[in-house]
């Protein structure tokens, strides 16, 4: 398989389209889901959405994506409001009530999922692959279908896109200008509803969230603005979609939900140890040049001490002085060895050390500077 | 506003609000004439930020009105700004200082619009306003509390209201940003503004306000800061726990140190 198949083989193609398309939906919403602090609401209504796909098929004994989705949103968003309506009136915490209407829906949707499958009926295959999902099954019309609702909800992200900024960083704030944001609350809420089902049927219920919450962690490593967050988290989702389906594809029978889940798991690696400013390495790097700046500080301002106890300045001092004086904080040669660089000591007789007038002057500034 | 001088410029009635059938705020009523600072002060618990919160319609009351310049609240939006405490929003969002003060502007751009040179001019007005026009660019979790208050501050003054609404703008900040606001509380003042300020430090109340509310979930006193401000009012709202306030001459509270 190389990339000139991904072109010209009409099934993989269409599978990476549609894969594509999912990443960059629920990679965009997942954005705000992850700044509302609401990850685990894209794990209910992913969950929850499995009793509406078998009720949709039991009730229509149609395996249509438009009807599958409709009976996943209707699910999805009953459990949410449900949630919202648990914690605003009863003592339950918010993850609490999450995590309950979790299994309970989920529960459900097993039974029945158990239930189709017992009966004698040809229609039935199939419906399991909303478990671990199966993007090898996408057909053109149901890409179609996808990228529809997909950029339906794009397009309101963009014309909202004001009011969710406001309705994300602060609510009340927004609600002091007038603005409606239980409306504004409950249309993101959708939108987000909406991009989770939109991607059940490539990733399944069980692992749909990661597409909420991996590209938009990922992405807000790299940017610290909203749009390039959310455009990058897109961005990453589609990347993840694409090559995750067509991996899954390309090998038999291969679950594409865990594949997408296993190739943005990579990209959210990559970027919390790359990324420049919050990534790891970066800051353990600086944690270093700080922890080395501050040694040679230490050194420089014993080093000054010593100096001004002695009449001539210029009086040389061995290391092991030093060394005692900086007790526990190690690193002395290193820090004289840096400070030599810099032309703040001169060695004398060997391994003694003392000031120079650079090293003198560099020394009474630091030390005005900390009386401030 | 001048001519308005006579009606109220925020008429509070029968303000109740309850929580879980307990009730925070019982029964307040409020008169505050236009162009004055006003302290709103009581202990923890007295609801002080419920009572901003229900005037605001942030929180529904159990009972209630609000009147701005004699109409209701919801018609006066437009003339009312506020400043939630800085604690209430996440300061790691992925935006910048001058964006964050831009949403002052939202409001009047209604739905859907968005915000273009006009809005950024006046943003960076505000923003010198309050001398953060160097951090425009400054993503947020840069800032120190004092400029993170600063930012909030010159959200509202992008408002260009005539009531401001403060949820204890002196939380947390350092004796320099303290200054600076209670002069820029004072400039608001002069240019005719009201502004009602949560407060906690008593011993600034008659430094920095000319008018006071004191609540313990009723309403204690309010009124000029001379008048109202009495050991006898903050005894019944605080319960005895103040000790360090006395007379001193005409009326005038003096401020002796924590014994």
């Amino acid at each position: 398989m190389n990339l000139f198949d991904l072109f010209s083989d009409y099934t993989l193609r269409t599978v990476a389209l549609g894969a594509g398309v999912l990443g960059l939906v629920s990679g965009a919403l997942g954005g705000y889901a992850v700044l509302r602090k609401q990850a685990l609401l894209g794990d209910a209504v992913s969950h929850a959405a499995l009793p509406g796909i078998a009720l949709a098929f039991m009730l229509t004994g149609s395996k249509a994506p438009l009807v599958l989705v409709l009976g996943a949103a209707i699910a999805g968003w009953l459990a949410t409001l449900l949630v919202i309506s648990i914690v605003k009136t009863t003592r339950i915490k918010d993850d609490s009530a999450l995590g309950l209407l979790l299994s309970v829906f989920f529960g459900f949707g097993l039974m029945l999922l158990t239930f189709i499958q017992r009966t004698p009926d040809a229609a039935k295959a199939g419906l399991d692959k909303f478990l671990f999902g199966q993007a090898a099954t996408l057909l053109a019309s149901d890409v179609l279908t996808m990228s529809v609702l997909g950029l339906i909800v794009l397009a309101l992200v963009a014309l909202l896109w004001k009011e969710f900024k406001l309705l994300t960083f602060d609510p009340a704030f927004g609600a002091s200008l007038g603005f409606r944001m239980r409306f504004l609350d409950v249309a993101l809420t959708t939108l987000i509803v909406v991009a989770i089902v939109v991607g059940l049927q490539t990733v399944g219920v069980v692992l749909m969230s990661a597409m909420i919450v991996a590209p938009a962690s990922a992405a807000r490593q790299w940017t610290d603005r909203l749009a390039v967050m959310i455009g990058l988290a897109g961005l990453f989702g589609a990347l993840a979609g694409v090559s995750g389906a067509v991996i899954s594809s390309s090998t038999t029978q291969l679950p594409t939900g865990p594949t997408i889940v296993l190739s943005i798991s990579v990209l959210v690696f990559f970027s919390l140890c790359l990324a420049p400013n919050r990534g790891l390495v970066w800051s353990w790097a600086r944690r270093q040049r700080n922890k080395r700046q501050l040694r040679v500080d230490s050194v420089l301002g014993d080093l000054f001490t010593l100096a001004q106890q002695h009449r001539d300045a210029n009086h040389a001092h061995s290391i092991s002085v030093l060394r005692a004086m900086n007790a526990g904080r190690g690193g002395v040669k290193r820090s004289l060895d840096e400070m030599r660089r810099l032309g703040w000591v001169q060695q004398v007789n060997g391994h003694e050390y003392a000031l120079t007038q650079l090293g003198r002057a560099e020394a009474e500034k630091k030390m005005s500077q900390s009386e401030v | 506003m001048n001519e308005r001088n006579a009606s109220s410029a925020i008429e509070v009635t029968d303000l109740t609000v309850a929580y879980h059938e307990k009730p925070v705020l019982w029964d307040v009523d409020l008169d505050v004439p236009p162009g004055v600072l006003m302290a709103v002060v009581g202990p923890n618990g007295a609801g002080k930020t419920t009572m901003i919160k229900a005037i605001l319609g942030l929180m529904k009351p159990a009972a209630g009105q609000v009147l701005i310049y004699g109409k209701p609240y919801q018609e006066q939006r437009k003339l009312v700004g506020y400043v939630p405490q800085r604690g209430s929003v996440d300061w790691d969002f992925p935006t910048n200082v001058l964006d964050v003060v831009t949403m002052g502007t939202y409001g009047s751009l209604g739905w859907i619009r968005r915000p273009g040179r006009s809005e950024r001019e006046k943003a960076l007005a505000a923003l010198d306003q309050v001398g953060m026009r160097p951090f425009a660019d400054r993503q947020i979790s840069q800032l120190s509390g004092g400029q993170q208050q600063r930012v909030f501050l010159a959200r509202a003054l992008v408002q260009e209201a005539q009531v401001y609404f403060m949820d204890e703008p002196f939380q947390g900040v350092d004796a320099t940003t303290e200054r600076a606001i209670v002069s820029l509380l004072q400039a608001l003042r002069a240019a005719g503004k009201t502004v009602v300020v949560v407060h906690h430090d008593l011993q600034t109340v008659p430094e920095y306000f000319d008018w006071v509310t004191l609540i313990n979930v009723r309403r204690i006193a309010s009124g000029p800061v001379k008048e109202v401000f009495t050991d006898k009012n903050l005894r019944l709202t605080y319960g005895g726990r103040v000790a360090f306030l006395s007379h001193n001459g005409a009326g005038e509270m003096a401020v002796k140190q924590d014994v």
